[in-house]
């Protein structure tokens, strides 16, 4: 059976078994927007570079319902430093797992989405549930939805501070078969609030894991969300990761990701303006070897006028690695004094390694500062002649390099445990 | 300490230097002056083991081994030291961080225990003193944003905290004013023993004022053309370097003639 034809029977299956759910109706339109666009092919221009249908061709078993078997001591091998101090929310093949889920801190509320869509929350479920595909006009974006039984929905009330950070962890259990995994999470934060996110992924077992994620976000005004994502998933791991964050009002917005490992790994990060005078930094790192493909799209969409975004991208590619970069900024025409800036910096360490970089304006508003650049080449010879002059080996010389070039994006990770875990991870990589 | 026998050497297919002998011994200062072209930055690349630079003929002994088969950071570790013209700018490397692995990585290759932080430390505030250079400038990123001025004395502070047993300072004065100038000299002099040797090489004999060379070489067109001592810089400062080309070219002509 190929994968469209075990989509139709399973979908039919998950309609039957949960007709009473909220979100019914819901994954009904999305299920027909995913029979409409398809899979992406090269031919859709946001997908020009990443062949995702290639994923599409193995045989998955998608998990949508059931738990797998799955213990607090199994997910121990995947906690982050610091989960003592942290909510944990773990997911495993793409469902919400609250036993194994731990939440710590008083004033965060985490339900299953849906719950949320039933009670006293079902109107932020309804009005903010799937944003992202207004600007994601793929069948990746469709089928997350059209599969959607249930996820998780947090929600941090007017005014306060959640002090402890979330940490998300995407497990995928691949031991035995292949698996496709689709979490998804709303999130809402209340006028003054605050969050921090840490989101990582793993796969358990050797045979193929494919995660289509979609999280989306609402920032109230004066509100602060804080978002970093890490990815150093093996090899058999490939991903659609979706961070679709909503500024309703003028809020602050930090999103940082981090990509080390994986098959293909697509981000989509979007960033949508709707007050004025909100502010939004966007990073990204990544630093792939082996056959990895790691593609970052990102919008920014000015709205409303005196918004500032800040977009830095920075990539190190070795081997046979690929690479891509696509951001587009709009500027609505009512987006006066927007100031947008973005800059994609590229290092190939390898003959055989390439990055593709796009940078996209869209600008109709005539007031604005706008800015965009990218860059790729290779590693400065003169910094390393310098400091081999100076008595340091050239392998521990072009380490300091690199970290030295990803350092303006790692200096933006503000918990120290997972600054420390992320340099580790770094360092690694880079076989020290 | 360093012998410099028949060294030829250029970049992709420009011959630049042709047949260069020099002599340095421990606890002397050489200053190497030249016209623009002449092959004085050439030189110091050599003798470092900048990549670009190909070596088609001679050698150069330092302290007993060849200099020419080592690496770069071997040969710190033996005790070379460049004193960059354009020093680099590496953004997101601490300067400090830089000097401490510079340090310690010289000390393993010696087989000498590494400095831990106390110790380094201790030894960074010794030498911070020396430079007049201050902590705010080492915990910037290496040489970025540094003006003409701090990259150099940045330089003079990395020589001090190595303590090579030769310095080459390539154009270490260019650009620098008078301040600068002092203060990198006194570096310089403080740091001269019995044990180590200076090459300074200079456009100008401004920086021989404060640094006195025991000798004085000229380079042009690839080649040592004259030797002699202070009174030599003095002389090249007056009359300039077309003194120098009128008499080799003369020269030249005479030896022409003669072979004819």
């Amino acid at each position: 059976m190929n994968m469209t034809e075990l989509f139709k029977d399973q979908f039919a299956q998950l309609q039957a078994e949960d007709k009473d759910s909220k979100l019914s109706a819901v994954r009904e339109q999305a299920f027909s927007a995913f029979n409409e666009f398809g899979i992406p092919t090269v031919r859709h221009e946001e997908w020009k570079y990443t062949r995702i249908g290639t994923l599409f061709a193995k045989d998955y078993k998608s998990q949508v319902s059931g738990q797998p078997n799955f213990s607090a001591k199994d997910v121990d091998a995947y906690r982050l430093p610091g989960h003592k101090e942290a909510n944990e929310l773990v997911f495993v093949n793409g469902q919400f797992a609250d036993k194994l889920s731990t939440i710590r801190s008083k004033d965060l509320t985490v339900l299953h989405l849906a719950e949320a869509a039933k009670n006293e929350y079902s109107e932020i479920v309804s009005k903010h549930f799937g944003h992202s595909s207004d600007y994601l006009k793929d069948g990746i974006n469709a089928l997350n939805t059209a599969f959607v039984k249930d996820g998780i929905f947090i929600h941090v009330k007017r005014s306060k501070i959640i002090e402890e950070p979330v940490y998300i962890y995407n497990i995928t259990d691949a031991a035995a078969e292949n698996i496709l995994a689709q979490p998804r999470s709303l999130i809402y934060l209340s006028e003054n609030a605050q969050l921090q996110i840490i989101e990582t992924f793993a796969t358990r077992g050797t045979e193929d894991s494919f995660t289509n994620q979609i999280m989306e976000v609402i920032v109230e005004k004066d509100a602060r969300f804080e978002y970093c994502k890490i990815q150093n998933d093996s090899a058999n791991a490939s991903q659609v990761s979706t961070t679709h964050i909503r500024q309703t009002g003028t809020s602050y917005v930090n999103a940082i990701i981090v990509s080390l490992n994986g098959e293909i790994v697509r981000n989509n990060t979007n960033v949508v303006m709707e007050a004025p005078h909100c502010e939004a930094h966007l990073y990204g790192l990544y630093f792939q070897k082996g056959n990895s493909h790691i593609d970052n799209h990102t919008i920014v969409d000015n709205v409303m006028p005196h918004c500032f975004s800040n977009e830095l991208y920075k990539g190190m590619m070795d081997e046979n690695s690929t690479g891509v970069f696509n951001g587009k900024i709009f500027v609505r025409q009512p987006a006066q004094k927007t100031n947008a800036f973005q800059s994609n910096k590229n290092i190939l360490l390898s003959n055989n390694a390439s990055v593709n970089t796009k940078p996209q304006l869209e600008i109709f508003a005539d007031d604005v500062k706008c800015s965009h650049g990218c860059t790729i080449g290779q590693l400065d010879e003169e910094g390393l002649f310098y400091l081999q002059s100076r008595g340091i080996p050239e392998k521990i010389a072009k380490s300091m390099l690199l970290v030295g070039f990803a350092s303006d994006i790692l200096d933006k990770i503000n918990l120290p445990h997972i600054r420390t875990y992320v340099d580790h991870l770094v360092a690694e990589r880079l076989g020290n | 300490m360093l012998t410099i026998s028949n060294l030829h050497a250029g970049i992709e297919d420009k011959k630049i230097l042709k047949g260069l002998n020099l002599e340095i011994k421990a606890g002397e200062v050489h200053a190497i002056m030249g016209p623009n072209g002449a092959g004085k930055s050439t030189l110091a690349s050599v003798l470092a083991g900048r990549q670009d630079y190909e070596v088609t003929e001679g050698s150069v002994e330092f302290l007993g081994k060849e200099l020419l088969d080592l690496a770069p950071e071997e040969r710190a570790g033996e005790g070379l030291f460049l004193g960059f013209q354009y020093p680099v700018e590496i953004p997101g490397l601490s300067t400090t961080n830089f000097i401490k692995t510079a340090v310690n990585e010289i000390r393993k290759y010696r087989g000498q225990d590494t400095l831990d932080a106390v110790a380094f430390l201790k030894l960074m505030k010794e030498k911070m003193a020396l430079m007049n250079i201050d902590q705010t400038l080492l915990s910037r990123s290496l040489n970025e944003g540094f003006s003409g001025g701090e990259k150099k004395r940045n330089e003079i502070f990395q020589m001090a905290m190595i303590d090579p047993k030769l310095a080459i300072l390539d154009e270490t004065d260019s650009g620098l004013d008078i301040d600068a100038i002092r203060i990198v000299s006194n570096g310089v002099n403080k740091l001269r023993s019995k044990d180590n040797a200076v090459l300074l090489i200079t456009h100008y004999q401004r920086l021989l004022d404060y640094i006195v060379p025991d000798f004085v070489h000229v380079l042009y067109n690839g080649r040592i053309v004259k030797s002699g001592t202070k009174e030599l810089a003095l002389e090249l400062e007056e009359k300039g370097y077309d003194f120098i080309k009128n008499e080799i070219n003369e020269d030249e002509e005479v030896s022409i003639a003669e072979k004819h």
